[in-house]
């Protein structure tokens, strides 16, 4: 069992507010978790759930109030960690003076490389996200897009271990979201480790191995997603289709909605095939039938929906998956 | 609790500032051990004609005028303690600040006596003094206080009597003129040259003036020509005890023996006074008193 | 040693000439060619006087303007524009970034002061002064507002790390200004009579940085002689100096919290 490449114990983080500076404000509360070597994990919340307070923390922008942190078995305070780690902040800003090709040939001084290597490597990022023919452009005229892309190539231009990606979607259009999450894939199938924050849940549905959930400065649950998916009650989806003029078949249990000829309902699904058995004698044509998937929106904002009440801890069927 | 590299660079800093600034000291010290000689050539305003400076105030003129002002006084400060040093940015300091401000009167009053006064406690420009002071009166025709100046300038330095008279008479015509106006001119006018009238010049110098180091310099005068009195008043009794006794009184003792003095004189500053071996009334070598020459035996101003 | 403060510094070097800083020396050389060109006709006589007095007061002004305006943004322009987020993530610790600002700027003011000088000695030679030996005074004078500069600068850095730039030019302004003045704090303390106020005004003269130190231009212009021993200690006091700076920045700088 190797060690994990996150190891989280106890991490706070406290704000002083007010004029005085007298009054705490914890954004983020005993975070403790693990990452496990090449896993990808998905860190869902909301706004001012602490989120960022933690990718933050993680990379030394700011300092611990309490609680440890050890990316591959460096303390967070080691400076040579961060050879290790890459970081996507949220919505980048660079020097807007440099070109893509001189930003990451001067981040990549900061890694041991010999010249030749450097400028193969930017050469190859540059190609990899798909900024060549912009390389030599200032990245004052990028647009949002283009300076994710950028934000994205510094972050693993040194071959790092550990990936931190804070919102790597956010302001992509859905081609430049699909080649990040192509970049994600390429990243899990070396066997990387990407932490990634977001909120597309359907991102994280589809890139992470487990997702946690933060809201309130708390860690809500963690769990791999299709096992949070799997402990929701589950209803079906039905479609079909009336013969010309027909109207609903009467004893209908579930909820109808009808436009025109077409009907969706859904149903319980220990009522499915009941219902199917109605639709049949009434021989509607069915159209399709499918899982109503709670999505992770759903569980989402439960988990979130109770964290706003913090004097009742919220206990649910989800656990950590133990390695 | 393994320091963290937040607290190893507050520490670094505890131990490596103080140690710093004890170094930073000694190096300055080092220094100005070295500049003191090189100060004396540091004599420089870069600028120094008044209308460019006036033109460059851009409107701030009286601050600036404040600001030479101060420097004028630093300057004059700080070279009196040294010996040997000279005064010469001193007009040209006193020229800029009342250029930029014609009102700032005591600028002028500082250039009647510190300009004017030769030796190691001026600048030794009496004409410069008399130019500055006129331009003063120009500027400010109302005040008495220049008048004065004048006279004393015209008195005391030029010994041009006449001169200092009218000053004085043109002086008491002036608003709030002190009653001792008049009277002066007319003094000078009869009796220039007299140590009495001298005083009188002085005392007049010291009751009109705010300035600290105007008013020593005033008192200084005043006590040595008190004493200069004292001195001439013990050699008359000493010419009496002459003619009574047939030879000079060796020390005080021998003028109250015999009843013509009531008690040991002292000078201004308390030091008892002595016999010289030419039977002349003198200062005690201890005391701090200086007599001035008199006026008729100051030294001609310098073209 | 890390090498981590080179990239960094010549980063901000590039910084400053993309940001179009040197355009400055197009003014410079307008008040010198001006100054070359109309000195003749006011003074005869003192026309190296005059051009080595204005070339060298505007090479300091100038470059102090640059220090300062520079200075006060060499860190909170980056946690304002959020550019430290990615480059505090590299590993590079906080004093070498720094470090590596400092010296990216004063090598701005370095090249530029070169260029300025030159232009002076040009100026010089065309009002028609062949060189003579005391024009090294020049040199040393150059080198003692570089000095200058460089303290002026670690003072600017300081405060960037934790003051807005207004507040920072304030202070920074505001400190050197008193510097200046640092002599005459001291002769003003030796001048009262209160030796509580001598003692006061000894310990702030010997905090505060004493900018009258290197004052060398009237020297320059006069042709007097500068002693070796000076230049040293000139030297070694801004060293010192800059080096308190920089620990006090890097003792600030490490416990920032960046929004």
């Amino acid at each position: 069992m190797s060690a994990p490449a996150i190891e989280i114990v106890g991490l706070t983080k406290d704000y002083t507010v007010g004029f005085w500076h007298n009054r705490t404000r914890r954004s983020l509360d005993h975070l403790t978790l693990q990452v496990e070597d090449g896993e990808t994990l998905g860190f869902l919340g909301p706004n001012g759930a602490g989120k960022t307070t933690t990718l933050k923390l993680l990379t030394g922008l700011i300092f611990p109030t309490s609680g440890t942190a050890r990316i591959r078995g460096r303390s967070i305070d080691d400076v040579n960690m961060h050879r290790e780690i890459g970081f996507l902040p949220e919505q980048p800003y660079f020097y807007d003076y440099l070109t893509a090709r001189e930003l990451l040939d001067y981040y990549a001084r900061f890694s041991n490389f010999t010249k030749a290597e450097r400028g193969e490597r930017v050469g190859r990022l540059l190609e990899r996200v798909g900024l060549t023919s912009a390389a030599d452009i200032q990245l004052r005229k990028y647009s949002k897009g283009m300076l994710q892309r950028a934000g994205i190539a510094q972050a693993i231009l040194h071959d790092p271990q550990v990936v931190f990606l804070d919102e790597p979607m956010s302001g992509l259009d859905p081609v430049g979201r699909r080649e990040v999450r192509d970049i994600i894939h390429d990243l899990k199938k070396q066997g990387r480790t990407v932490f990634f924050s977001t909120h597309i849940l359907s991102d994280a549905e589809m890139l992470c191995d487990r997702v946690a959930v933060l809201a309130g400065g708390k860690l809500q649950g963690i769990g791999a997603s299709g096992e949070v998916m799997s402990l929701e009650v589950h209803a079906m989806d039905v479609l079909f289709e009336l013969r010309p003029g027909q109207d609903l078949p009467p004893g209908l249990a579930a909820k109808v909605t009808r436009i025109g000829a077409r009907c969706q309902m859904e149903v319980p699904e220990s009522e499915l095939y009941a219902a199917l058995d109605r639709l049949r004698a009434w021989d509607a044509r069915i159209l399709s039938v499918s899982p109503v998937r709670p999505t992770l929106e759903d569980y989402f904002l439960r988990l979130v929906g109770g964290a706003s009440n913090p004097a009742e801890p919220r206990t649910h069927a989800v656990e950590v998956i133990a390695p | 609790m393994k320091p963290t590299s937040q607290s190893r660079a507050i520490q670094t800093a505890a131990i490596a500032l103080p140690l710093l600034f004890v170094a930073i000291a000694v190096t300055q010290m080092r220094i100005d051990s070295r500049a003191t000689s090189s100060a004396e050539r540091q004599d420089e305003l870069i600028l120094s004609s008044p209308s460019a400076i006036k033109k460059l105030s851009l409107g701030y003129d009286s601050l600036m005028a404040d600001i030479y002002w101060t420097r004028a006084v630093q300057y004059y400060g700080s070279r009196f303690a040294k010996h040997g040093a000279k005064f010469d940015l001193l007009w040209p300091l006193l020229d800029i600040t009342t250029t930029l401000d014609p009102n700032l009167i005591v600028a002028y009053r500082f250039g009647a006596v510190f300009l004017s006064e030769s030796g190691a406690g001026g600048a030794g420009r009496p004409d410069l003094a008399i130019e500055l002071v006129e331009r003063g009166i120009a500027a400010n025709p109302d005040d008495w206080h220049l008048d004065v100046d004048l006279g004393f300038l015209y008195y005391y330095r030029l010994k041009d009597y006449p001169s200092a008279a009218n000053a004085f008479l043109a002086g008491s015509k002036k608003p709030n003129a002190p009653s001792w106006m008049p009277v002066m001119a007319a003094r000078v006018a009869q009796k220039g040259g007299s140590l009495e009238t001298s005083r009188l010049i002085w005392a007049g110098i010291y009751e009109s003036n705010k300035d600290p180091k105007i008013r020593e310099r005033a008192l200084r005068e005043l006590k040595g020509l008190k004493a200069a009195e004292d001195e001439s008043q013990l050699n008359q009794l000493a010419d009496q005890y002459q003619r009574r006794f047939g030879r000079r009184p060796a020390t005080m003792e021998d003028l109250r023996s015999t009843g013509l003095l009531q008690a040991t004189p002292v000078d201004p500053e308390g030091f008892p006074y002595v016999w010289g071996l030419d039977g002349q009334a003198q200062l005690s070598p201890a005391s701090p008193v200086v007599i001035p020459q008199a006026p008729q035996d100051q030294p001609k101003p310098k073209p | 040693m890390s090498s981590a403060p080179f990239p960094v510094a010549l980063n901000t070097f590039r910084e400053a000439v993309r940001d179009r800083v040197l355009y400055n020396l197009i003014f410079f050389a307008l008040l010198l060619i001006g100054a070359a060109i109309f000195v003749g006709q006011i003074s005869i006589g003192i026309e190296r006087l005059v051009i080595i007095n204005l070339g060298l007061s505007a090479i300091s002004l100038f470059g102090l303007v640059m220090a300062i305006f520079i200075g006060v943004g060499l860190v909170s322009k980056e946690i304002e524009k959020r550019t430290l987020y990615s480059l505090l993530a590299k590993p590079i610790r906080r004093w070498e970034f720094l470090v590596g600002k400092y010296a990216g700027l004063v090598l701005t003011l370095v090249v530029n002061t070169a260029f300025m000088t030159i232009g002076l000695l040009i100026a010089l030679f065309y009002v028609g002064h062949p060189f003579v030996a005391s024009d090294a005074l020049i040199f040393v004078a150059v080198y003692f507002i570089l000095l200058e500069l460089a303290l002026v600068t670690a003072i600017a850095l300081f405060f960037s790390c934790f003051s807005s730039p207004m507040l920072s030019t304030l202070f920074t302004l505001g400190i050197y200004i008193t510097g200046c003045f640092a002599g005459d704090i001291r002769d003003f303390g030796d001048f009262t009579k209160s030796s509580a106020m001598k003692a006061i005004t000894r310990v702030i003269y010997y905090l505060v940085p004493n900018f009258h130190n290197f004052n060398a231009i009237t020297a320059a212009s006069h042709a007097d002689s500068v002693s070796l021993s000076l230049v040293l200690q000139n030297t070694l006091y801004a060293a010192l100096y800059v080096a308190v700076l920089l620990v006090a920045a890097s003792a600030v700088f490490s416990n920032r919290n960046l929004k």
